[in-house]
């Protein structure tokens, strides 16, 4: 053992934990995104590049991010404000909404697109009113956005809900007391506050809304083009045996979500270093 | 800010509730300009309810509240320019020690608020008056309880407000770094001269800070002196025995006659009305004699030395215990039987 791991520690279980993290994580998710990887080999730098600069591909990644990142701003927007509205009042049902948060967590996400198309559908509940103003929602990207919506919402406010409830309502009262207005105390105190988990709420909802599939398949109509997501777009090529382009496309897909994930995540830790801990 | 003449603070029956809980049963209070006003109680008596309100941080079920003569309960906290310091600082943690200063100055309307060369000078000058010029960069996390708190206060004054609230401002902060910072309130009270009301539990603390003294219990005030008043001339049981350390027995008044259970104690009762009451004697008011001697008589149980006393646990004839303070000269033992007579006494019905 080398003289780092059998220095004497006060917590025992270095190796073991360490081992037993490293092996899990290889097992887990670093052999099969090597795997991953290595089937992309199989193809020419030019064929991965034919495969990934179609027009089919492209306009399935622009889908998926795009709407991804549009879901995920919504969310945390609304989700915003949910969390303030269930932390700070109390209300009748203020449980009941509380759980009814987590449902998008828990209900498997066939059911949540079966039930998103039927309410959306041209004769749904929403679906009708909306179409006598001429907007359409199931079986187009609309549709898409609505189901990312949804899939995401809980982990922006479950990742917020803690720290605003953490949050000393005297530095409200501190503020109001300086001169600060509502809006200068939410801007200046609340927001910055907030902001690294704000932005860890945004990190995860993109990732959940880039990577779903259930529900989005059945609102989206998978119109080659207009409302095909780009892991519906890896499963035909997969059931048309062409392995070789579902993964590039999955390649594109793991590298693209990394750097947006590492990049919120350093823009997060650059938010909490301002805000060391107590 | 010494060229302003301070301001009044004055509240007329004042009530708050809080479900069944009477937090304040009616209390007027005045307090005049430049003073420094400790607000002395137990928790629960109502003093930061008190505070809170005066600040525009909590609202009263009734009763007025005036500031340099104009109606306070028609403003909100805001309008109200009023500095208050919390016992757990609520400084922003997110900002550095320069920003917190400064945030009470950047928030203000555009029409009168300094521009940044304003505003750095106002915030250097406040840092220096509470000596922490040196920490302007850090974050609150970085720094002590107390220097958070002075942070707490500079921010505070940035607003130069017209009055200055402090709500058990050393509460938090451990006993020695609390007795510094009370003399350096006090002596920058001093300075900047802005009527000041402070709440506290600490007897001590507001008997070596405060101008005044307002003693509240349930929600009422009990009594209103200086620091001298409230501890040689208690108004209510309830001050001498919260103020100073008291031994309280249970006596009864009858023609003239004092009695512990039933035996007449050699102690004037003129005046007292008849009925059950409450003999207070401060601890170092007791002398020591020989038996037979003095008002009462007892048997020392075990003594304890303090520096320049001794503090002896005494079972008195009539079988109730109290602890006496007296001074080195005489030296006491388990055993003795001594006679106690009290040099002055105060006895309130009840």
């Amino acid at each position: 053992m080398s003289a780092f791991a059998a220095r004497r520690r006060t917590l025992p279980g270095f190796g073991l934990t360490m081992g037993l993290t490293l092996s899990w994580l290889s097992v887990i998710i670093l052999i099969p995104l090597a795997g991953l990887f290595l089937k992309s080999f199989e193809l020419s730098p030019e064929q991965f590049w034919n495969i990934l600069s179609s027009r089919r591909t492209l306009n399935a990644l622009r889908v998926s991010f795009g709407l991804a990142f549009a879901a995920a701003s919504v969310n945390l927007v609304m989700g915003s404000i949910i969390v303030w509205a269930l932390v700070r009042y109390r209300f009748p049902g203020r449980r009941i909404f509380d759980a009814i948060v987590d449902v998008p967590f828990a209900l498997p996400t066939a059911v949540a697109g079966v039930a998103l198309t039927a309410l959306f559908a041209e004769k749904g509940w929403l679906g009708a009113p909306l179409a006598a103003l001429g907007i359409k929602v199931a079986f187009t990207p609309v549709g898409i956005f609505v189901a990312m919506i949804f899939i995401g919402i809980p982990f922006v406010v479950r990742t917020v809900q803690p720290v605003l409830q953490d949050l000393d309502p005297e530095i409200e009262e501190a503020a109001g007391s300086l001169g600060a207005s509502r809006w200068q105390t939410m801007i200046r105190v609340i927001l910055p506050s907030l902001a690294p988990a704000l932005l860890t709420g945004l990190a995860l909802a993109f990732a959940r809304a880039v990577g779903e599939y259930g529900s989005v398949i059945f609102i989206a109509g998978n119109l080659p083009n207009v409302s095909e997501i780009a892991p519906l777009l890896i499963v035909i090529r997969l059931s048309e045996f062409r392995y070789a382009d579902a993964t590039a496309i999955a390649v594109v897909m793991l590298v693209v979500s990394f750097v947006i994930i590492f990049a919120v995540n350093r823009l997060q830790r650059w938010a909490r270093s301002r805000i060391p801990a107590r | 800010m010494k060229d302003k003449t301070p301001v009044t603070i004055e509240v007329r029956n004042l009530v708050k509730t809080f479900g069944s809980f009477k937090a304040l049963d009616g209390v007027d209070l005045k307090v005049d300009g430049g003073e420094l006003v400790a607000l002395l109680g137990p928790s629960g008596s109502g003093k930061t309810t008190l505070l809170r309100i005066v600040a525009g941080l909590d609202w009263p079920d009734s009763g007025e509240v005036f500031i340099s003569g104009e109606d306070a309960l028609a403003q909100g906290a805001r309008e109200r320019h009023v500095g208050f310091v919390f016992q757990h600082y609520a400084l922003f943690r997110h900002m550095t020690v320069f920003e917190n200063v400064a945030f009470g100055l950047r928030v203000q309307p555009r029409a009168v608020r300094k521009d940044e060369a304003g505003i750095r000078a106002r915030v250097k000058e406040l840092l220096d008056l509470v000596q922490l010029d040196w920490l302007s960069d850090r974050y609150p996390s970085q720094l002590s309880g107390g220097q958070r708190q002075r942070i707490a206060l500079a921010r505070a004054l940035a607003i130069e407000p017209r009055i200055l609230l402090l709500d058990e401002p050393f509460g938090a902060l451990d006993a020695k770094v609390r007795k510094e910072l009370r003399r350096w309130l006090r002596s920058l009270h001093h300075e900047i001269n802005v009527t000041s009301i402070f709440v506290t539990h600490d007897q001590e603390e507001a008997l070596e800070v405060a101008n005044r003294v307002v003693v509240m219990d349930k929600g009422r005030i009990e009594q209103i002196g200086s620091p001298d008043d409230v501890y040689e001339t208690p108004a209510t049981a309830f001050v001498h025995g919260f103020i100073g350390e008291s031994i309280e027995l249970p006596v009864h008044v009858d023609g003239g006659v004092i009695r512990l259970g039933d035996r007449p104690l050699q102690l004037a009762a003129d005046g007292l009305a008849p009925g059950a009451s409450k003999l207070f004697v401060r601890r170092h008011d007791m002398l020591v004699g020989p038996p037979g001697t003095g008002a009462f008589e007892g048997a020392v149980q075990h003594v304890r030395n303090f520096g320049p006393v001794q503090r002896a646990e005494v079972a008195l004839s009539g079988g109730e215990t109290i602890e006496i303070d007296a001074p080195r000269d005489r030296e006491l033992r388990a055993g003795d039987t001594i006679g106690l007579n009290p040099r002055r006494y105060r006895i309130f019905a009840g």
